[in-house]
């Protein structure tokens, strides 16, 4: 019996802490479980949920991207900006060309040339912080004629009494999930993670997969920008300042492994949604803002503790 | 001195879903060599971990130097004189010799600040005892594979070990090393220590022992003096039956050629490398580790570049593919680690044999599962695989199983050509005739084949012609009657030609 319990609390420790704080923030506070709140988590989740689609596909081959937070920040700039010159469908487009390019960038240092991937996208961040300046000069952008546009329907549009980013969210999770899950392009992104050098002998090409992992990163981002400027309808200077770090928490809390070769969309999905309500949540007890980073820290350290605790039980088993 | 040091009475120990370990039992008596062998799978591992303190054992208990006692962890072990000297050695490339004898275990003041003529002197005593010729100061990474193992063996020294147990420990030696480790190990039998010594190498294990105790399936099947039995009684203990066939060789029935390799070149690893291979043919390729045997056959499947060379496939000039074209041509290597190179280990048996053949196990890029079983189940049974399902990590499987699993992801495609590359390192001498039959019957179904082994019994018994390899070159082929082990280590031990060029 003690070891069932302590089993159970091994492998769901964090999920039952979860149900835990739920059920203390619900006693707490009534706003938490009406629907008007939930519906405003998943909305806020769909932006970082989004990314992290693309995260978890990088993350599974045992490599990272910092570079998402500013790259989020430039492409809403740059999505709201284009809006104003060109309309709402060119802006869209040139947006997500933008991701997939700078992706591309990152892919073709890391996967290509060889270089490590922390440092790549972490100078990434710092060097397309420095370029949202450089376009839009140091000034807030914001969407003119709002009233007369349809953009803003990827963020504040609903359909069938659902936010518009929520179902954007969910569908490119079912997406990501399928590739992962059904393709041979999933199939290679766990071979590489699990087993670079195997994977090579077995005549993948590892470098291009990786390639390919950061171009599904920088295109995501960019649909979460276009669903971040529709909500803001405008972009500030430092709009997705922090979020590469609340997007990996999420991953790493969904229990998807930085080692690679293991983990999954729906993980990413649930960690994600986690963390938007204990963000949430501590808001609404009255805690803050600059809590959420104090927890975003625990998370982190408490997921990556997890996972090296699995794989040591591995090992020694 | 008592006559027993170590006593494992009873010892079981529980996996999910395994008994590794059921009811155990055996002694070491002091200055005693005592042989523990078994088929891959049969618990020899477990039962060294729980010696050294790797593991705890459900049931039973250990008896050391006649009291119960338990051993918490690896240094604890090594504390009260219980030594594990594993097949991969556990040091730190970067320390000195010294620093790595008393690794864990240093000596320090009350500051914690090492002490370091100390360290130095105690170690110097122990290199001394063993006659090592290596001061206690070098580097550990500067020294070749057998000496880093005599800093290993310096610790039963150091730590005046009264049981020392061996793992593999002439895996990678070459056999001037062999003899010197012997010679060590009898040191240590003089002084009354008690030693435990792994190995599926039967000629060593009745060389040098003096008792054999053999497991199956988590079970001791006896203990026997090495004097009082053979070869035949102490396989068909561990596999339950007898090998007669211990090599089949293919009929000698060649085809046209598939693959000719002409004056392939690598600055530092090897030179000018040519020979050809036929259907139905199995040529193989002797030499000492670091001949540059595992590089050739890797440049020629496309996973290392060359600096020069040519490889004609079919009779047509190829250049120098990338693994990607050489599998798509029906080329296969099966290679040298099976761990780090062969196969991904947390995915089950139904993903790595798919993995080299996507496209094949898939329409518009979607997988197709129902093919991926069909091939995972044609392979698991006609290779007797033992595994719970298809997506059982290949981790959880025996040594043999999973090298089973790496010739499966090959066949799987019906390659021309396969290169084995050490098939039988490591794994059990059920599993090993298996590949052995295997090799002769993929010859037979005109496949070109080739073996790649440092075992001379093998090399010989399987193949049709040798190539002798020795410091990146060619230096020797026989055929027919010419292939004798004599020919074979002169032309490996004798060679003198020019180093490979720089």
């Amino acid at each position: 019996m003690g070891q069932l319990i302590k089993n159970v609390l091994r492998r769901h420790g964090l999920l039952l802490a979860f149900l835990v704080f739920l059920a203390v923030v619900a006693v707490n506070a009534e706003a938490f479980l009406t629907p008007g709140n939930i519906l405003d988590v998943l909305r806020q989740v769909s932006i970082t949920g989004m990314m992290a689609l693309g995260v978890t596909f990088v993350v599974l081959t045992g490599r990272l991207d910092l570079s998402v937070g500013s790259l989020l920040t430039l492409l809403t700039v740059i999505v709201v900006d284009q809006h104003n010159i060109s309309g709402p469908f060119p802006a869209i487009v040139m947006t997500l060309l933008a991701g997939a390019a700078i992706g591309a960038f990152n892919g073709l240092l890391i996967g290509f040339v060889g270089l490590n991937a922390l440092i790549v996208t972490l100078a990434m961040l710092s060097f397309l912080q420095g370029l949202v300046l450089f376009y839009s000069g140091g000034s807030n952008v914001n969407v003119q004629n709002a009233q007369d546009t349809w953009f803003a329907v990827f963020g504040r549009g609903s359909f069938l009494g659902l936010p518009v980013p929520v179902l954007l969210f969910l569908s490119g999770a079912i997406v990501a999930g399928l590739v992962l899950a059904f393709t041979t392009f999933g199939r290679r992104i766990y071979a590489v993670g699990g087993n670079e050098t195997a994977s090579i002998f077995s005549g993948i090409n590892a470098p291009w997969t990786v390639f390919w992992t950061y171009v599904v990163s920088g295109l995501t981002t960019a649909i979460a920008a276009v669903i971040m400027g529709s909500r803001v309808m405008g972009a500030q200077n430092t709009i997705g300042q922090g979020y590469e770090l609340t997007v990996l928490a999420g991953v790493i809390l969904g229990g998807t492994s930085l080692l690679g070769g293991s983990g999954s969309i729906w993980r990413t999905v649930i960690g994600i949604s986690m963390l938007g309500f204990i963000q949430n949540g501590l808001l609404l007890l009255g805690y803050p803002y600059y809590v959420q980073w104090l927890v975003t820290w625990a998370v982190i350290i408490i997921a990556v503790w997890i996972d090296l605790g699995a794989k040591r039980g591995r090992i020694f088993a | 001195m008592q006559d027993v040091i170590l006593k494992v009475d009873g010892i079981t120990k529980t996996f999910p879903g395994v008994k590794a370990l059921d009811n155990v039992s055996f002694d070491i008596r002091p200055g005693e060599v005592h042989a523990l062998v078994g088929e891959n799978g049969a618990g020899k591992s477990t039962l060294m971990k729980v010696l050294a303190g790797l593991h705890q054992p459900d049931g039973g208990e250990i008896v050391y130097l006649g009291e119960p006692t338990n051993v918490s962890n690896p240094l604890d072990a090594r504390q009260k004189g219980i030594l594990l000297i594993h097949q991969e050695l556990s040091l730190s490339p970067e320390l000195s010799v010294a620093e790595n004898i008393y690794l864990g275990a240093w000596p320090t003041n009350r500051f914690g600040v090492l002490r370091k003529k100390e360290l130095r002197r105690n170690a110097s005593a122990a290199l001394e005892a063993l006659g090592c010729g290596f001061g206690p100061d070098v580097r550990v990474g500067t020294l070749s594979v057998a000496m880093q193992q005599m800093v290993e063996i310096a610790r039963a020294e150091a730590f005046r070990a009264n049981v020392v147990i061996f793992d593999e420990p002439t895996a990678s030696l070459t056999d001037a090393e062999k003899e010197q480790l012997f010679h060590t190990i009898r040191g240590l039998q003089a002084r009354g220590v008690g030693i435990v010594y792994i190995s599926h190498k039967m000629d060593e294990i009745f060389d040098i022992t003096d008792r054999i105790t053999v497991l199956r399936d988590g079970q001791v099947q006896g203990t026997i003096d090495t004097a009082d039995t053979d070869l035949n009684n102490v396989t068909r203990m561990m596999i339950g039956r007898t090998l007669d066939a211990y090599f089949v060789k293919a009929k000698a029935e060649f085809g046209a050629e598939v693959l000719r390799v002409e004056n392939l070149t690598k600055t530092g690893l090897f030179r000018e490398v040519s020979f050809s291979v036929r259907e139905g043919e199995v040529l193989g390729l002797y030499g000492l580790v670091g001949a540059g045997r595992s590089e050739v056959v890797e440049t020629v499947f496309g996973v290392r570049r060359a600096d020069a060379g040519k490889v004609y496939w079919k009779g047509g000039d190829i250049g120098l593919p990338t693994p990607r074209q050489s599998i798509d041509m029906g080329m296969a290597l099966v290679p040298e680690s099976r761990k780090e190179q062969g196969l991904v280990l947390m995915m089950g048996g139904r993903e790595n044999t798919s993995l080299p053949h996507l496209s094949m196990f898939s329409e518009l890029s979607v997988m197709n599962k129902s093919k991926e079983l069909a091939a995972f189940e044609k392979y698991r049974s006609a290779l007797s695989i033992k595994t719970t399902g298809p997506d059982q990590a290949v981790s959880q499987l025996s040594g043999g199983n999973q090298q089973k699993f790496v010739l499966a992801k090959w066949l799987c495609a019906d390659p021309k050509l396969i290169i084995l590359d050490e098939p039988t390192r490591g794994i059990d001498v059920g599993s090993k005739s298996a590949i052995h039959e295997l090799i002769a019957h993929l010859a037979e179904q005109g496949l070109a084949v080739v073996v790649i082994s440092s075992e001379m019994p093998e090399v010989l018994g399987v193949s049709h012609r040798v190539l002798a390899m020795s410091e990146g070159a060619v230096v020797a082929e026989f055929g027919g009657a010419q292939m004798t082990e004599e020919n074979l280590i002169d032309a490996v031990s004798h060679h003198r030609g020019p180093m490979v060029a720089e």
